[in-house]
Protein backbone atom coordinates (compact mmCIF):
# COMPACT_ATOMS: atom_id res chain seq x y z
CA UNK A 1 0.00 0.00 0.00
CA UNK A 2 1.69 3.47 -0.76
CA UNK A 3 2.26 5.33 2.13
CA UNK A 4 3.09 2.96 4.31
CA UNK A 5 6.12 1.32 2.73
CA UNK A 6 8.62 3.90 4.36
CA UNK A 7 7.51 3.21 7.76
CA UNK A 8 7.82 -0.12 7.43
CA UNK A 9 11.37 -0.38 6.21
CA UNK A 10 12.05 1.73 9.35
CA UNK A 11 10.67 -0.85 11.69
CA UNK A 12 12.81 -3.10 9.77
CA UNK A 13 15.74 -1.35 10.56
CA UNK A 14 14.64 -0.02 14.20
CA UNK A 15 14.66 -4.83 14.83
CA UNK A 16 18.10 -5.02 13.46
CA UNK A 17 19.37 -2.00 15.19
CA UNK A 18 17.91 -3.09 18.62
CA UNK A 19 19.05 -7.49 17.34
CA UNK A 20 22.99 -8.35 18.25
CA UNK A 21 25.95 -7.23 16.14
CA UNK A 22 26.89 -10.43 13.94
CA UNK A 23 29.96 -8.51 13.46
CA UNK A 24 33.03 -11.15 14.26
CA UNK A 25 35.73 -8.99 15.84
CA UNK A 26 39.24 -10.59 14.58
CA UNK A 27 42.39 -10.64 15.74
CA UNK A 28 41.67 -9.29 18.70
CA UNK A 29 38.25 -7.96 20.46
CA UNK A 30 37.71 -5.08 23.35
CA UNK A 31 36.67 -6.45 26.77
CA UNK A 32 35.32 -5.01 29.96
CA UNK A 33 36.49 -5.52 33.31
CA UNK A 34 34.37 -8.76 33.41
CA UNK A 35 36.00 -10.11 30.02
CA UNK A 36 39.40 -9.76 31.19
CA UNK A 37 38.76 -11.08 34.39
CA UNK A 38 37.43 -14.10 32.90
CA UNK A 39 40.37 -14.18 30.42
CA UNK A 40 42.81 -14.22 33.95
CA UNK A 41 40.88 -16.59 35.60
CA UNK A 42 39.74 -14.73 38.32
CA UNK A 43 36.66 -12.89 39.68
CA UNK A 44 36.57 -9.10 38.96
CA UNK A 45 37.12 -8.33 42.44
CA UNK A 46 40.84 -10.66 42.94
CA UNK A 47 41.71 -8.81 39.66
CA UNK A 48 40.71 -5.14 40.67
CA UNK A 49 43.04 -5.55 44.40
CA UNK A 50 46.04 -8.30 42.21
CA UNK A 51 46.50 -6.12 38.76
CA UNK A 52 44.94 -2.68 39.49
CA UNK A 53 46.76 -1.65 36.04
CA UNK A 54 45.05 -4.33 33.95
CA UNK A 55 41.93 -3.35 35.55
CA UNK A 56 42.15 0.36 35.07
CA UNK A 57 42.67 -0.54 31.21
CA UNK A 58 39.57 -2.68 31.44
CA UNK A 59 37.74 0.11 32.91
CA UNK A 60 39.15 2.61 30.20
CA UNK A 61 37.88 0.57 27.29
CA UNK A 62 41.55 -0.02 26.29
CA UNK A 63 41.77 -4.40 27.38
CA UNK A 64 41.70 -6.96 24.25
CA UNK A 65 41.65 -10.83 24.19
CA UNK A 66 42.75 -12.82 21.44
CA UNK A 67 39.62 -14.30 19.43
CA UNK A 68 39.40 -17.57 18.79
CA UNK A 69 38.13 -18.28 15.15
CA UNK A 70 35.23 -20.19 13.89
CA UNK A 71 36.03 -22.83 11.40
CA UNK A 72 35.22 -25.81 10.28
CA UNK A 73 37.48 -28.55 10.44
CA UNK A 74 37.41 -29.10 7.25
CA UNK A 75 38.67 -25.81 6.36
CA UNK A 76 41.29 -26.34 3.36
CA UNK A 77 44.45 -23.73 4.81
CA UNK A 78 47.98 -23.26 4.67
CA UNK A 79 50.14 -24.77 5.36
CA UNK A 80 50.50 -28.40 4.52
CA UNK A 81 50.69 -31.18 6.90
CA UNK A 82 53.08 -33.64 5.96
CA UNK A 83 54.17 -36.96 7.83
CA UNK A 84 57.29 -38.02 6.23
CA UNK A 85 56.78 -41.54 7.38
CA UNK A 86 53.84 -42.53 5.72
CA UNK A 87 55.19 -40.80 2.05
CA UNK A 88 56.28 -43.26 -0.23
CA UNK A 89 57.24 -41.14 -2.79
CA UNK A 90 54.70 -41.90 -5.33
CA UNK A 91 54.27 -38.32 -6.47
CA UNK A 92 50.70 -39.06 -7.16
CA UNK A 93 50.07 -35.27 -5.82
CA UNK A 94 52.57 -33.61 -7.89
CA UNK A 95 50.80 -35.55 -10.85
CA UNK A 96 47.38 -34.35 -9.52
CA UNK A 97 48.33 -30.60 -8.43
CA UNK A 98 46.43 -28.45 -11.23
CA UNK A 99 49.39 -26.17 -11.31
CA UNK A 100 52.21 -28.28 -10.77
CA UNK A 101 53.75 -26.28 -8.04
CA UNK A 102 55.00 -29.34 -6.39
CA UNK A 103 58.23 -30.62 -6.45
CA UNK A 104 59.34 -33.82 -5.66
CA UNK A 105 62.57 -35.85 -5.99
CA UNK A 106 63.23 -39.37 -4.87
CA UNK A 107 65.99 -42.42 -4.51
CA UNK A 108 65.50 -46.02 -3.99
CA UNK A 109 66.27 -46.71 -0.73
CA UNK A 110 63.74 -46.75 2.10
CA UNK A 111 61.97 -49.28 4.17
CA UNK A 112 58.43 -48.28 4.51
CA UNK A 113 55.36 -48.39 6.79
CA UNK A 114 53.07 -49.53 4.52
CA UNK A 115 54.56 -50.56 1.40
CA UNK A 116 57.96 -52.19 2.73
CA UNK A 117 61.02 -50.96 0.15
CA UNK A 118 59.85 -47.86 -1.34
CA UNK A 119 61.82 -44.71 -2.38
CA UNK A 120 62.96 -41.97 -0.48
CA UNK A 121 62.11 -38.57 -0.18
CA UNK A 122 65.23 -36.09 -0.80
CA UNK A 123 63.35 -32.75 -2.08
CA UNK A 124 59.83 -32.19 -1.50
CA UNK A 125 58.72 -28.35 -2.00
CA UNK A 126 55.68 -26.53 -2.35
CA UNK A 127 55.30 -23.10 -3.98
CA UNK A 128 52.81 -22.16 -1.63
CA UNK A 129 52.41 -18.37 -3.45
CA UNK A 130 51.06 -20.19 -6.50
CA UNK A 131 48.65 -22.64 -4.68
CA UNK A 132 45.06 -22.21 -4.75
CA UNK A 133 44.00 -24.76 -2.11
CA UNK A 134 41.71 -26.78 -3.77
CA UNK A 135 42.99 -29.66 -2.32
CA UNK A 136 43.38 -31.99 -5.21
CA UNK A 137 47.16 -33.70 -3.73
CA UNK A 138 45.37 -34.20 -0.99
CA UNK A 139 42.85 -35.96 -2.35
CA UNK A 140 45.53 -37.91 -4.56
CA UNK A 141 47.24 -38.86 -1.53
CA UNK A 142 46.94 -42.49 -1.65
CA UNK A 143 48.88 -43.12 2.09
CA UNK A 144 47.32 -39.76 4.13
CA UNK A 145 50.84 -38.29 4.24
CA UNK A 146 49.56 -35.31 2.70
CA UNK A 147 47.08 -33.42 5.00
CA UNK A 148 45.51 -29.46 4.43
CA UNK A 149 46.63 -27.45 7.20
CA UNK A 150 44.07 -25.40 9.12
CA UNK A 151 45.86 -21.75 9.93
CA UNK A 152 45.80 -18.96 7.52
CA UNK A 153 47.86 -16.39 9.26
CA UNK A 154 51.52 -17.21 6.95
CA UNK A 155 52.07 -14.58 5.39
CA UNK A 156 55.86 -13.91 4.05
CA UNK A 157 57.68 -10.49 3.47
CA UNK A 158 59.63 -12.29 0.59
CA UNK A 159 58.48 -14.54 -2.18
CA UNK A 160 60.78 -16.93 -1.92
CA UNK A 161 60.03 -17.90 1.66
CA UNK A 162 56.45 -18.98 0.27
CA UNK A 163 58.19 -22.01 -1.40
CA UNK A 164 58.00 -24.47 1.70
CA UNK A 165 60.47 -27.49 2.30
CA UNK A 166 60.14 -30.69 3.52
CA UNK A 167 62.01 -29.75 6.42
CA UNK A 168 59.67 -27.09 7.08
CA UNK A 169 56.83 -28.87 7.07
CA UNK A 170 58.65 -31.59 9.70
CA UNK A 171 58.94 -28.84 12.09
CA UNK A 172 55.33 -27.46 11.64
CA UNK A 173 52.73 -27.87 14.22
CA UNK A 174 50.56 -30.59 13.05
CA UNK A 175 47.28 -29.65 13.02
CA UNK A 176 45.67 -31.14 9.94
CA UNK A 177 42.25 -30.21 8.42
CA UNK A 178 39.40 -33.01 7.90
CA UNK A 179 39.35 -32.43 4.01
CA UNK A 180 39.13 -35.65 2.32
CA UNK A 181 40.34 -37.41 5.53
CA UNK A 182 36.68 -38.96 7.04
CA UNK A 183 39.47 -40.92 9.89
CA UNK A 184 39.39 -37.12 11.44
CA UNK A 185 35.54 -36.85 11.51
CA UNK A 186 35.11 -40.35 12.73
CA UNK A 187 37.65 -39.86 15.61
CA UNK A 188 35.78 -36.37 16.53
CA UNK A 189 39.79 -34.95 15.94
CA UNK A 190 39.49 -31.41 16.39
CA UNK A 191 42.33 -29.45 14.69
CA UNK A 192 42.00 -25.90 16.57
CA UNK A 193 42.89 -27.84 19.49
CA UNK A 194 44.92 -30.34 19.49
CA UNK A 195 47.92 -31.80 17.12
CA UNK A 196 48.65 -35.18 15.30
CA UNK A 197 51.75 -36.14 17.20
CA UNK A 198 52.15 -39.67 16.26
CA UNK A 199 52.42 -40.18 12.23
CA UNK A 200 50.03 -43.10 12.89
CA UNK A 201 47.01 -42.06 13.85
CA UNK A 202 47.04 -39.62 10.45
CA UNK A 203 46.17 -42.61 8.38
CA UNK A 204 43.52 -45.19 7.40
CA UNK A 205 46.01 -48.44 7.34
CA UNK A 206 47.06 -50.82 10.29
CA UNK A 207 50.81 -50.66 10.27
CA UNK A 208 51.69 -54.41 9.13
CA UNK A 209 54.74 -55.44 11.97
CA UNK A 210 57.97 -55.65 11.14
CA UNK A 211 58.04 -59.12 11.28
CA UNK A 212 55.18 -59.18 8.37
CA UNK A 213 57.43 -56.54 6.32
CA UNK A 214 60.59 -58.46 6.14
CA UNK A 215 59.13 -61.62 5.64
CA UNK A 216 57.14 -59.55 2.83
CA UNK A 217 60.26 -58.14 1.12
CA UNK A 218 63.20 -59.57 2.48
CA UNK A 219 62.64 -62.97 3.47
CA UNK A 220 60.09 -63.97 0.34
CA UNK A 221 61.76 -62.71 -2.83
CA UNK B 1 12.69 27.98 -22.05
CA UNK B 2 14.34 25.15 -23.06
CA UNK B 3 18.07 24.26 -22.24
CA UNK B 4 20.25 24.00 -24.61
CA UNK B 5 23.10 20.72 -24.31
CA UNK B 6 25.26 19.56 -26.43
CA UNK B 7 26.24 15.97 -25.93
CA UNK B 8 29.39 15.04 -24.23
CA UNK B 9 30.87 11.36 -23.65
CA UNK B 10 32.40 10.61 -20.51
CA UNK B 11 34.15 7.48 -19.74
CA UNK B 12 32.57 4.98 -16.92
CA UNK B 13 35.17 3.05 -15.49
CA UNK B 14 36.51 0.07 -15.83
CA UNK B 15 37.63 0.72 -12.22
CA UNK B 16 34.68 1.93 -10.85
CA UNK B 17 32.82 0.36 -7.67
CA UNK B 18 29.33 0.59 -9.30
CA UNK B 19 30.44 -1.86 -12.51
CA UNK B 20 30.39 -4.81 -10.46
CA UNK B 21 34.07 -5.96 -11.54
CA UNK B 22 36.09 -4.83 -13.92
CA UNK B 23 33.60 -3.31 -17.17
CA UNK B 24 34.49 -0.06 -18.74
CA UNK B 25 31.03 2.36 -20.43
CA UNK B 26 31.32 5.20 -23.24
CA UNK B 27 28.49 7.02 -22.39
CA UNK B 28 27.22 10.00 -24.24
CA UNK B 29 25.16 12.40 -22.69
CA UNK B 30 22.55 15.38 -23.91
CA UNK B 31 22.18 16.91 -20.60
CA UNK B 32 20.75 14.17 -18.21
CA UNK B 33 19.76 11.53 -21.30
CA UNK B 34 21.87 8.73 -22.30
CA UNK B 35 22.61 8.92 -26.15
CA UNK B 36 24.49 6.65 -26.54
CA UNK B 37 26.62 3.81 -24.47
CA UNK B 38 29.58 1.57 -25.87
CA UNK B 39 30.54 -1.13 -23.59
CA UNK B 40 34.25 -2.57 -23.25
CA UNK B 41 35.01 -5.18 -21.46
CA UNK B 42 37.71 -7.79 -21.52
CA UNK B 43 39.81 -6.43 -18.39
CA UNK B 44 39.35 -9.47 -16.28
CA UNK B 45 40.14 -12.46 -19.13
CA UNK B 46 42.53 -14.77 -17.68
CA UNK B 47 41.48 -17.57 -20.54
CA UNK B 48 40.43 -20.06 -18.67
CA UNK B 49 38.83 -21.81 -22.15
CA UNK B 50 42.60 -22.06 -23.22
CA UNK B 51 44.15 -23.43 -19.78
CA UNK B 52 41.52 -25.81 -19.26
CA UNK B 53 42.94 -27.58 -22.70
CA UNK B 54 45.88 -28.35 -20.87
CA UNK B 55 44.28 -29.88 -17.69
CA UNK B 56 42.39 -33.14 -17.07
CA UNK B 57 38.87 -32.58 -16.13
CA UNK B 58 38.85 -32.79 -12.43
CA UNK B 59 41.72 -30.03 -12.38
CA UNK B 60 39.40 -28.19 -14.38
CA UNK B 61 37.21 -27.77 -11.74
CA UNK B 62 38.98 -25.53 -10.03
CA UNK B 63 38.94 -23.28 -12.98
CA UNK B 64 35.52 -23.25 -13.24
CA UNK B 65 34.97 -21.54 -9.51
CA UNK B 66 36.45 -18.88 -10.71
CA UNK B 67 34.21 -17.69 -13.88
CA UNK B 68 31.55 -16.80 -12.05
CA UNK B 69 32.89 -16.03 -8.68
CA UNK B 70 29.58 -15.67 -6.92
CA UNK B 71 27.73 -18.62 -7.61
CA UNK B 72 30.88 -21.32 -8.00
CA UNK B 73 28.60 -24.39 -7.45
CA UNK B 74 26.38 -23.49 -9.72
CA UNK B 75 29.40 -23.54 -12.22
CA UNK B 76 30.85 -26.79 -11.33
CA UNK B 77 27.26 -28.50 -11.53
CA UNK B 78 27.40 -27.24 -15.17
CA UNK B 79 30.39 -28.12 -15.71
CA UNK B 80 30.30 -31.78 -14.17
CA UNK B 81 26.92 -32.46 -15.90
CA UNK B 82 29.17 -31.90 -19.19
CA UNK B 83 32.13 -34.24 -18.03
CA UNK B 84 29.08 -37.20 -17.15
CA UNK B 85 27.64 -36.57 -20.66
CA UNK B 86 30.50 -36.46 -22.28
CA UNK B 87 32.04 -39.79 -20.86
CA UNK B 88 28.64 -41.41 -20.04
CA UNK B 89 29.14 -41.32 -15.88
CA UNK B 90 26.07 -42.71 -13.84
CA UNK B 91 26.27 -40.22 -10.87
CA UNK B 92 25.55 -41.55 -7.29
CA UNK B 93 22.26 -40.60 -6.16
CA UNK B 94 23.68 -39.14 -2.82
CA UNK B 95 26.22 -37.11 -4.43
CA UNK B 96 23.84 -35.84 -7.40
CA UNK B 97 21.04 -34.51 -3.78
CA UNK B 98 24.33 -32.83 -2.04
CA UNK B 99 25.26 -31.20 -5.32
CA UNK B 100 21.44 -29.91 -5.41
CA UNK B 101 21.36 -28.70 -2.06
CA UNK B 102 24.41 -26.90 -2.87
CA UNK B 103 23.58 -25.18 -5.83
CA UNK B 104 20.38 -23.98 -4.44
CA UNK B 105 21.98 -22.62 -1.37
CA UNK B 106 24.33 -20.67 -3.95
CA UNK B 107 21.56 -19.71 -6.25
CA UNK B 108 20.21 -17.66 -3.20
CA UNK B 109 23.27 -16.76 -2.49
CA UNK B 110 23.79 -15.34 -6.04
CA UNK B 111 20.29 -13.66 -6.35
CA UNK B 112 21.21 -11.92 -1.97
CA UNK B 113 24.46 -10.42 -3.71
CA UNK B 114 22.52 -9.46 -6.66
CA UNK B 115 19.74 -7.46 -4.64
CA UNK B 116 21.70 -5.80 -2.09
CA UNK B 117 23.72 -4.28 -4.95
CA UNK B 118 20.99 -3.01 -6.98
CA UNK B 119 19.65 -1.25 -3.95
CA UNK B 120 23.01 -0.11 -3.12
CA UNK B 121 23.42 1.09 -6.67
CA UNK B 122 19.88 2.74 -6.10
CA UNK B 123 21.54 5.08 -3.55
CA UNK B 124 20.93 3.01 -0.48
CA UNK B 125 24.69 2.53 0.72
CA UNK B 126 24.95 0.18 3.37
CA UNK B 127 22.07 -0.83 5.30
CA UNK B 128 20.25 -3.72 2.38
CA UNK B 129 23.60 -4.20 1.15
CA UNK B 130 24.85 -5.35 4.77
CA UNK B 131 21.82 -7.44 5.56
CA UNK B 132 22.11 -9.23 1.97
CA UNK B 133 25.55 -10.33 3.10
CA UNK B 134 24.92 -11.22 7.01
CA UNK B 135 22.62 -13.66 5.31
CA UNK B 136 24.93 -14.91 2.24
CA UNK B 137 27.46 -14.96 5.01
CA UNK B 138 25.61 -18.00 6.83
CA UNK B 139 25.78 -19.70 3.52
CA UNK B 140 29.33 -19.65 2.91
CA UNK B 141 29.43 -20.98 6.15
CA UNK B 142 27.32 -23.77 4.90
CA UNK B 143 29.98 -24.39 2.42
CA UNK B 144 32.62 -23.99 4.51
CA UNK B 145 31.29 -27.28 6.37
CA UNK B 146 30.30 -29.12 2.91
CA UNK B 147 34.24 -28.66 1.22
CA UNK B 148 36.56 -26.49 3.32
CA UNK B 149 36.15 -23.53 1.33
CA UNK B 150 33.94 -20.59 1.36
CA UNK B 151 33.78 -18.89 -2.62
CA UNK B 152 36.52 -21.35 -4.43
CA UNK B 153 34.69 -24.52 -3.68
CA UNK B 154 35.76 -27.36 -6.16
CA UNK B 155 32.98 -29.28 -4.68
CA UNK B 156 32.10 -31.65 -6.97
CA UNK B 157 33.39 -34.40 -8.40
CA UNK B 158 32.80 -36.42 -12.03
CA UNK B 159 29.78 -38.64 -10.31
CA UNK B 160 29.15 -36.60 -7.64
CA UNK B 161 30.60 -34.86 -4.92
CA UNK B 162 33.89 -35.52 -2.90
CA UNK B 163 32.77 -35.94 0.67
CA UNK B 164 30.05 -36.49 2.27
CA UNK B 165 28.45 -34.07 4.46
CA UNK B 166 29.57 -33.81 8.11
CA UNK B 167 26.65 -34.82 11.02
CA UNK B 168 27.03 -30.92 12.13
CA UNK B 169 25.41 -30.16 8.86
CA UNK B 170 22.15 -31.06 8.82
CA UNK B 171 21.07 -29.08 11.80
CA UNK B 172 22.82 -26.23 10.84
CA UNK B 173 20.73 -26.24 7.50
CA UNK B 174 17.53 -26.44 8.60
CA UNK B 175 19.00 -23.43 11.23
CA UNK B 176 20.10 -21.56 7.78
CA UNK B 177 16.97 -21.96 5.92
CA UNK B 178 15.07 -20.74 8.48
CA UNK B 179 17.34 -17.48 8.99
CA UNK B 180 17.02 -17.14 4.86
CA UNK B 181 13.45 -17.29 4.85
CA UNK B 182 13.31 -14.52 7.95
CA UNK B 183 15.68 -12.44 6.17
CA UNK B 184 13.57 -12.82 2.54
CA UNK B 185 10.53 -11.43 4.53
CA UNK B 186 12.73 -8.69 5.98
CA UNK B 187 13.89 -7.72 3.00
CA UNK B 188 10.54 -7.92 1.14
CA UNK B 189 8.97 -5.30 4.06
CA UNK B 190 11.38 -2.98 3.57
CA UNK B 191 12.31 -3.19 -0.42
CA UNK B 192 9.10 -4.24 -2.07
CA UNK B 193 7.04 -1.99 -0.43
CA UNK B 194 9.26 0.80 -0.19
CA UNK B 195 7.82 4.25 -2.67
CA UNK B 196 11.70 5.26 -3.43
CA UNK B 197 12.41 1.93 -4.97
CA UNK B 198 8.92 1.88 -6.59
CA UNK B 199 9.47 5.36 -8.47
CA UNK B 200 13.08 4.53 -9.37
CA UNK B 201 12.61 1.37 -10.87
CA UNK B 202 9.26 0.69 -11.84
CA UNK B 203 8.86 1.47 -15.49
CA UNK B 204 12.52 1.76 -16.07
CA UNK B 205 14.69 -0.04 -18.72
CA UNK B 206 11.75 -1.96 -20.04
CA UNK B 207 12.34 -4.70 -22.69
CA UNK B 208 9.97 -6.86 -24.91
CA UNK B 209 9.55 -10.28 -24.43
CA UNK B 210 10.09 -10.30 -28.28
CA UNK B 211 13.51 -8.66 -28.13
CA UNK B 212 14.85 -10.47 -24.89
CA UNK B 213 13.99 -14.07 -26.98
CA UNK B 214 15.58 -13.33 -30.25
CA UNK B 215 19.06 -12.20 -28.28
CA UNK B 216 18.16 -15.38 -26.30
CA UNK B 217 18.46 -13.79 -22.97
CA UNK B 218 17.61 -16.30 -20.03
CA UNK B 219 17.55 -16.39 -16.67
CA UNK B 220 15.82 -13.84 -14.47
CA UNK B 221 15.53 -11.43 -16.51
CA UNK B 222 13.42 -13.27 -18.97
CA UNK B 223 10.88 -14.49 -16.53
CA UNK B 224 10.65 -10.92 -14.96
CA UNK B 225 8.94 -10.31 -18.84
CA UNK B 226 6.35 -12.99 -18.53
CA UNK B 227 8.03 -15.63 -20.84
CA UNK B 228 7.78 -19.13 -19.10
CA UNK B 229 11.70 -20.42 -19.40
CA UNK B 230 13.34 -22.28 -16.62
CA UNK B 231 15.70 -25.15 -17.57
CA UNK B 232 14.80 -27.00 -14.40
CA UNK B 233 11.44 -27.17 -15.48
CA UNK B 234 12.33 -27.44 -19.53
CA UNK B 235 15.00 -29.88 -19.65
CA UNK B 236 15.20 -30.82 -15.79
CA UNK B 237 18.90 -32.35 -15.05
CA UNK B 238 20.34 -33.75 -12.23
CA UNK B 239 16.89 -34.78 -9.98
CA UNK B 240 14.71 -31.40 -10.65
CA UNK B 241 12.12 -33.77 -12.14
CA UNK B 242 11.59 -35.22 -8.76
CA UNK B 243 10.97 -31.51 -7.30
CA UNK B 244 8.35 -29.58 -7.61
CA UNK B 245 8.41 -25.68 -7.38
CA UNK B 246 6.63 -22.88 -9.06
CA UNK B 247 7.96 -20.45 -11.38
CA UNK B 248 7.97 -17.37 -10.33
CA UNK B 249 7.00 -14.83 -13.86
CA UNK B 250 6.12 -11.01 -13.75
CA UNK B 251 5.29 -9.56 -16.53
CA UNK B 252 5.80 -5.52 -16.26
CA UNK B 253 9.87 -6.30 -17.66
CA UNK B 254 11.44 -3.28 -15.81
CA UNK B 255 13.72 -3.44 -13.40
CA UNK B 256 11.79 -3.66 -10.40
CA UNK B 257 10.14 -7.50 -12.21
CA UNK B 258 14.37 -8.59 -12.28
CA UNK B 259 14.68 -7.37 -8.57
CA UNK B 260 11.19 -9.12 -7.80
CA UNK B 261 12.02 -12.35 -9.71
CA UNK B 262 15.07 -12.69 -7.77
CA UNK B 263 13.70 -12.92 -4.39
CA UNK B 264 10.66 -14.54 -5.08
CA UNK B 265 13.11 -17.43 -6.64
CA UNK B 266 14.99 -17.33 -3.13
CA UNK B 267 11.84 -18.34 -1.75
CA UNK B 268 11.08 -21.10 -4.41
CA UNK B 269 14.68 -22.36 -3.94
CA UNK B 270 13.98 -22.62 -0.13
CA UNK B 271 11.47 -25.13 -1.02
CA UNK B 272 13.77 -26.85 -3.32
CA UNK B 273 16.10 -27.48 -0.43
CA UNK B 274 13.77 -28.50 2.10
CA UNK B 275 12.61 -31.20 -0.69
CA UNK B 276 16.09 -32.49 -1.16
CA UNK B 277 15.99 -32.75 2.48
CA UNK B 278 12.97 -35.18 2.64
CA UNK B 279 14.46 -37.23 -0.42
CA UNK B 280 18.06 -37.58 0.04
CA UNK B 281 19.18 -41.38 0.50
CA UNK B 282 21.70 -42.73 2.31
CA UNK B 283 24.77 -44.33 0.39
CA UNK B 284 28.20 -43.56 -1.57
CA UNK B 285 28.55 -39.79 -2.71
CA UNK B 286 30.63 -40.70 -5.91
CA UNK B 287 30.88 -43.77 -7.91
CA UNK B 288 34.32 -45.95 -7.24
CA UNK B 289 37.78 -45.10 -8.46
CA UNK B 290 37.29 -48.13 -10.82
CA UNK B 291 34.38 -46.69 -12.19
CA UNK B 292 34.93 -43.18 -12.70
CA UNK B 293 38.88 -43.07 -12.22
CA UNK B 294 40.97 -39.93 -11.56
CA UNK B 295 41.88 -39.75 -14.64
CA UNK B 296 39.29 -39.92 -17.02
CA UNK B 297 39.29 -40.54 -20.76
CA UNK B 298 36.39 -39.82 -22.42
CA UNK B 299 35.31 -41.15 -25.95
CA UNK B 300 36.08 -38.84 -29.05
CA UNK B 301 32.99 -37.08 -28.99
CA UNK B 302 30.97 -33.75 -27.94
CA UNK B 303 29.33 -32.78 -25.11
CA UNK B 304 27.09 -30.11 -24.28
CA UNK B 305 25.28 -29.33 -21.11
CA UNK B 306 23.29 -26.32 -19.55
CA UNK B 307 21.90 -25.75 -16.03
CA UNK B 308 19.71 -23.04 -14.91
CA UNK B 309 22.29 -20.82 -13.31
CA UNK B 310 21.59 -17.66 -10.88
CA UNK B 311 22.38 -15.43 -14.14
CA UNK B 312 20.40 -17.38 -16.65
CA UNK B 313 21.61 -20.51 -18.85
CA UNK B 314 24.97 -21.38 -17.71
CA UNK B 315 26.17 -24.11 -20.34
CA UNK B 316 29.82 -25.83 -20.99
CA UNK B 317 30.41 -27.53 -24.68
CA UNK B 318 33.60 -29.90 -24.12
CA UNK B 319 35.00 -31.25 -27.32
CA UNK B 320 37.12 -34.69 -26.62
CA UNK B 321 39.86 -36.10 -28.56
CA UNK B 322 40.34 -39.44 -26.74
CA UNK B 323 42.74 -37.74 -24.44
CA UNK B 324 42.87 -36.92 -20.93
CA UNK B 325 42.14 -32.95 -21.22
CA UNK B 326 39.57 -31.74 -23.77
CA UNK B 327 40.27 -30.74 -27.01
CA UNK B 328 37.85 -27.86 -27.09
CA UNK B 329 36.01 -26.09 -23.79
CA UNK B 330 33.22 -23.33 -24.91
CA UNK B 331 31.38 -21.51 -21.77
CA UNK B 332 27.69 -20.33 -22.65
CA UNK B 333 28.31 -17.50 -20.14
CA UNK B 334 24.85 -16.18 -19.54
CA UNK B 335 26.16 -12.81 -17.81
CA UNK B 336 27.64 -12.16 -21.27
CA UNK B 337 24.62 -12.52 -23.60
CA UNK B 338 22.63 -10.71 -21.10
CA UNK B 339 25.00 -7.82 -21.46
CA UNK B 340 24.31 -7.96 -25.23
CA UNK B 341 20.95 -5.92 -24.22
CA UNK B 342 23.13 -3.05 -22.49
CA UNK B 343 22.79 -0.32 -25.14
CA UNK B 344 18.67 -1.07 -25.91
CA UNK B 345 18.53 -0.94 -21.89
CA UNK B 346 19.87 2.16 -21.43
CA UNK B 347 19.33 3.98 -24.42
CA UNK B 348 16.78 7.12 -23.86
CA UNK B 349 17.29 6.27 -20.13
CA UNK B 350 18.39 8.91 -17.28
CA UNK B 351 21.64 9.23 -16.16
CA UNK B 352 21.08 8.40 -12.73
CA UNK B 353 19.20 4.93 -13.72
CA UNK B 354 22.18 3.62 -15.79
CA UNK B 355 24.05 1.90 -12.73
CA UNK B 356 20.24 0.57 -11.68
CA UNK B 357 19.84 -0.45 -15.09
CA UNK B 358 23.52 -2.14 -14.94
CA UNK B 359 23.02 -3.49 -11.66
CA UNK B 360 19.80 -5.58 -12.70
CA UNK B 361 21.18 -6.96 -15.00
CA UNK B 362 22.96 -8.78 -12.42
CA UNK B 363 26.28 -9.21 -14.65
CA UNK B 364 29.61 -10.85 -13.07
CA UNK B 365 32.43 -9.35 -14.90
CA UNK B 366 34.62 -12.86 -14.31
CA UNK B 367 31.88 -14.94 -15.68
CA UNK B 368 31.94 -11.67 -18.58
CA UNK B 369 35.54 -12.45 -19.62
CA UNK B 370 36.15 -15.67 -18.01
Amino acid sequence: MIGLGLPRGFIVTLKNFIRPAVTEQYPDRHVGLLGAAKEAGMNPFQFLIKKPADSLKAIAGLATVPVAVKQSSRFRGNEFVFFEDRCTACASCAKYCPLGIIEIVSVPGKIDAQEGESYKLEVFDIDIGRCMFCGLCVEACPYDALHMGTSFERSKYVRDELIITKEELFDAPKRPSSFYRPQFEENAFDPFKETVDDFHDAGRHEQPSAEDLKKKWVDER
Amino acid sequence: MAIKTQPVTVNLGPQHPSTHGVFRMRVMFDGEEIVDVEPVFGYLHRGSEKLAEERTYTQIVTLTDRMDYVSSMLNNQAYILAVEKLAGIEPSPRGVWLRMIAAELQRIASHLVATGFLIQDLGALGTPLIYAMREREGILDLFEMLCGARITNSYLRPGGVFMDAPDEFWPALDRGLDDIVRTIDELETYLSGNEIIFSRTKGTAVLPPELLINASITGPMLRASGVDWDLRHRAPYDYYDKISFERKLHTASDNYARYWVRIQESRESVKIIKQCIEQIEPGSVRPSFDDVPRLIRPPVGDAYAAIEGSKGELGFYLVSDGGIAPYRMHVRASSLINLTLLRDMLIGGQFGDLFVTFGSIDLNMGEVDR
